[in-house]
C-alpha cells in the first residue's frame, strides 16, 4: 500500500536541494499564492475549513474553524508555531529543515486569508539549523517578491520575523509563547477571559497554527479542500507526519494516512523491534499522552478519535516504543522528569507535584520505595488532575501539569507488578 | 585554535553589534519583543550573559535590568556563568535514554574529569545534561554548541571530548560534528552544511552567532 504524501513529498524526491527556492519553484511551489491573491480571504478560510485539517500540533483544533474565530480588531497577528519540544517529536524539524519554503508560502496564505500583515515564526532555541533554512527562505522569498510590500502586485503586503526560542518546552503552550514573544517569561496565560484570537499577541487577535499545519495549505489550495478531505477517515482527514523513536529497527518520521492499526505502524511501518524482543507498551502521541499496551491497543486504528475514545491522544505525533527489556518505572520517571523540569512555576500543584513525584518514582526505581508511595503517587496526581480522567481534568492554568500524571496511570495501571517488585527486591528487577 | 577564553566582561558593545541590536528591535512592532534576541547578542559579545549584558539589553528596549534579569533567568540556554568555548549538551529525556544516553554522559562526565585533572581544560569545555532535543529518530544525540550529533556511541563521544581539547576548533559545525561521530540521524539532512557555531549559542545569522567557514559551491550562505 503506498499512501499518498503531501508535506514529505518534494524531500522524499529531491533530497539534494528540496530546502531551495530554486527546487521549490520547479515543483510546483508558490502557484497557490498567486491563486489566493485572487480569491477572497473568505474564499480562502473556506476552502480550508472544506478540508477539515485538524492541527498538528497537539490539540487538533479545526485548522479552518480556528481561523474563523479571528477576531475582527487590527492589527491582526499569525503566529507559526516551529517551537517542537514535546518528547518524542522531531516532525517540524524536518518540515522546517527540508522544506521550509511550502510551510513559509502555507504561512502567506494563512496571512491572506486572515488579513495579517506580520507573521511571527517562533522556533525552539535547539533547532539552529531550522533557523537558519527558514531565515534563509524568508530572505529568498523577499527578494522574489513573495514576502513585504505588495506581494505579486496584489496590495497584499505581509513581512514576517524569525524569532528563536531559549529552551523552555512550554512555550509551545501558545498563551506562553505569546509571552515569550513579546519578551516577557514564557509563563501561559489564564484562559478565559482572553484567548489569542480575540486577544493573543500584544493583545491583539491572533491565530497561532504549527509548523505541520501550515505545511498541509498549499496542497489544500492547489488541489482543493474536497481533495484532501477525500484522504484518510473521518475526524482524520489528510496525512499525518508520525515520529517514531525508541525500540524500532527504523525509526524515523513517517507521512501516513490515519486509519492504519498500531500493529501495522509499530511492525510494518517502522520494522518492529529489533532482535524480535516482545512489545511492552508504547506512548502513542507525546510525552503528555497516556501510554498503551499491546493486550489492549495493538489492533487499534491510528485516529485521533479511536485514540481519544481508548484513553489517549495523538497529540504531536510521536510514538515511542518501548520493549520488553525496559524498565517502566524509570521510563516513568524520565517522563515525569522532564514535566518537572519545563513546570513554569506559577501553579502550585505542577509545580511542587512534578517534582515530588519525580523523586518518589526515583526512590521506587532505585529500589528504596515503599508500598505507600503507589497511593502518593495517585494523590499527588489527583491534586493536578482531579478525578485522573481523560481528557484530564486540571487545577492548573494549562495543561501541562496534567501531563506528567499519564506516566503515572500507565505504570500503575499496567505495572503494578513491576513497581511492587522494585519495592520488595529492594532494586529494579530489570537490572 | 581557540585559546581557553578569559571573557573580556563589561566592554561597551561593538558599532556592529549595536547597529544589529537596533535592526532587530526594527523588526518587532514593540521593542519588548526584542529581549529574547538581544540577549543572545549579549551572549556573543561576552562570551556569556553577565550583568553588564542584560543592562545593555535593558537600556535598548526600555525595561529595568531587573525586569531583563527575570526573563533571562527562565530560560535555559541563556547562560549566566561562563560554559567556556563548547557546552556539551546530552540529551537524557525518554526517547534517548532507551537507546543508552545515561551511558553517554557518564562517558563525557568522565571523560571531560580525566581532560580536567591533566590540567588545562578547565573552563574549555562545560557538560550539561538537557531534555529531548528534537533528535528521537536518531538517538542518543548531543549537540556541541547547540550543533546536533545524531546516533553518538559512548566510544565516539570519548572521541568526541578528546578531539575538541586537541583541535579547539575555533567554530564547531553540525554537518562537520555528525559526519566525524555521529551514526544514524532522524532524516536525511540533506546537503552539507557549512555553517558553525561560535561560541555556546544556537548558530543564528541574524544574532551574529554564525560562522561561514568557506563558501559552499553555490556561493550562498548557510547550506
Amino acid at each position: 500500500m503506498s499512501d499518498p504524501t503531501i508535506i514529505t513529498d518534494r524531500m522524499s524526491r529531491f533530497p539534494g536541494d528540496s530546502h531551495t527556492l530554486d527546487r521549490y519553484l520547479a515543483t510546483g511551489g508558490y502557484q497557490s499564492l498567486p491563486k489566493v491573491l485572487k480569491m477572497t480571504p473568505k474564499e480562502v478560510t473556506e476552502e480550508v475549513r472544506g478540508a477539515n485539517l485538524r492541527g498538528r500540533g497537539g490539540a487538533g483544533f479545526p485548522c479552518g474553524v480556528k481561523w474563523g474565530f479571528l477576531a475582527p480588531g487590527k492589527p491582526a497577528y499569525l503566529v507559526v508555531n516551529g517551537d517542537e519540544s514535546e518528547p518524542g517529536t522531531f516532525k517540524d524539524r524536518q518540515l522546517m529543515e527540508r522544506d521550509p519554503h511550502q510551510m513559509l508560502e502555507g504561512t502567506i496564505i494563512s496571512s491572506y486569508a486572515s488579513d495579517v500583515h506580520h507573521a511571527f515564526i517562533y522556533i525552539r532555541g535547539e533547532y539552529p539549523r531550522s533557523a537558519r533554512r527558514i531565515q534563509r527562505a524568508v530572505d529568498e522569498a523577499y527578494d522574489a517578491g513573495y514576502l513585504g510590500a505588495d506581494i505579486l502586485g496584489s496590495g497584499f503586503d505581509l513581512d514576517v520575523t524569525v524569532h528563536l526560542g531559549a529552551g523552555a518546552y512550554i512555550c509551545g503552550e501558545e498563551t506562553a509563547l505569546l509571552n515569550s514573544l513579546e519578551g516577557r517569561r514564557g509563563e501561559p496565560r489564564l484562559k478565559p477571559p482572553y484567548y489569542p484570537a480575540a486577544k493573543g499577541l500584544y493583545m491583539k487577535p491572533t491565530i497561532v497554527n504549527n509548523v505541520e499545519t501550515l505545511s498541509n495549505v498549499p496542497w489544500i489550495i492547489e488541489n482543493g479542500g474536497e481533495a484532501f478531505s477525500s484522504i484518510g477517515p473521518d475526524g482524520s482527514r489528510g496525512t499525518r507526519l508520525f515520529s517514531v523513536s525508541g525500540h524500532v529497527r527504523r525509526p524515523g518520521n513517517y507521512e501516513l494516512v490515519m486509519g492504519l492499526s498500531w500493529r501495522e505502524l509499530i511492525f510494518d511501518v517502522a520494522g518492529g523491534i529489533p532482535g524480535d524482543r516482545a512489545l511492552k507498551c508504547w506512548i502513542p502521541g507525546g510525552a503528555s499522552a497516556p501510554w498503551f499496551v499491546p493486550d489492549l491497543h495493538l489492533d487499534l486504528p491510528v485516529t485521533l478519535d479511536d485514540t481519544a475514545k481508548a484513553g489517549s491522544m495523538l497529540g504531536s505525533g510521536a510514538v515511542v516504543i518501548m520493549d520488553e527489556t525496559t524498565c517502566t518505572i524509570r521510563a516513568a520517571e524520565r517522563v515525569v522528569r522532564f514535566f518537572a523540569h519545563e513546570s513554569c512555576g506559577q501553579c502550585t500543584p505542577c509545580r511542587e507535584g512534578c517534582s515530588w513525584m519525580e523523586r518518589v518514582l526515583r526512590r521506587i526505581e532505585e529500589g528504596s520505595g515503599r508500598e505507600v508511595d503507589i497511593d502518593m503517587l495517585l494523590d499527588i496526581s489527583d491534586n493536578i488532575s482531579p478525578g485522573l480522567a481523560w481528557p484530564p481534568r486540571m487545577t492548573t492554568i494549562c495543561p501541562l501539569g496534567p501531563s506528567a500524571v499519564s506516566p503515572i496511570l500507565a505504570i500503575t495501571t499496567y505495572f503494578k507488578d513491576e513497581i511492587m517488585d522494585h519495592i520488595h527486591q529492594g532494586a529494579c528487577p530489570l537490572g | 585554535m581557540v585559546e581557553i577564553r578569559s571573557p573580556s566582561v563589561g566592554k561597551s558593545w561593538s558599532e556592529e553589534t549595536r547597529n544589529r541590536a537596533s535592526e532587530i528591535i526594527a523588526s518587532y512592532p514593540q521593542p519588548r519583543s526584542a529581549v529574547m534576541p538581544l540577549l543572545y547578542l549579549a551572549m556573543a559579545e561576552e562570551g556569556y550573559l553577565t550583568d553588564h549584558g542584560m543592562r545593555e539589553v535593558a537600556r535598548r528596549v526600555g525595561l529595568t535590568p531587573a525586569q531583563v534579569r527575570s526573563v533571562a533567568s527562565f530560560y535555559t540556554m541563556y547562560k549566566r556563568e561562563d560554559p567556556g568555548s563548547y557546552l556539551i549538551s546530552c540529551c537524557t529525556s525518554i526517547s534517548c535514554m532507551l537507546l543508552g544516553s545515561d551511558e553517554i554522559l557518564k562517558a563525557i562526565e568522565d571523560e571531560t574529569e580525566v581532560l580536567a585533572e591533566q590540567g588545562g581544560a578547565e573552563g574549555l569545555v562545560t557538560v550539561e545534561h538537557v531534555e529531548c532535543i528534537g533528535a528521537c529518530g536518531g538517538a542518543p544525540a548531543v549537540t556541541v554548541n547547540y550543533e546536533l550529533i545524531e546516533g553518538i556511541s559512548v566510544e565516539r563521544a570519548r572521541e568526541m571530548v578528546r578531539w575538541l581539547n586537541k583541535a579547539r576548533p575555533e567554530t564547531v559545525g553540525g554537518a562537520e560534528l555528525q559526519e566525524l561521530f555521529g551514526g544514524r540521524r532522524s532524516f536525511d539532512w540533506g546537503p552539507f552544511d557549512r555553517s558553525s557555531a561560535v561560541g555556546p549559542y544556537p548558530a543564528f545569522g541574524p544574532l551574529g552567532t554564525v560562522s561561514i567557514r568557506s563558501q559552499s559551491q553555490d556561493g550562498q550562505h548557510g547550506e
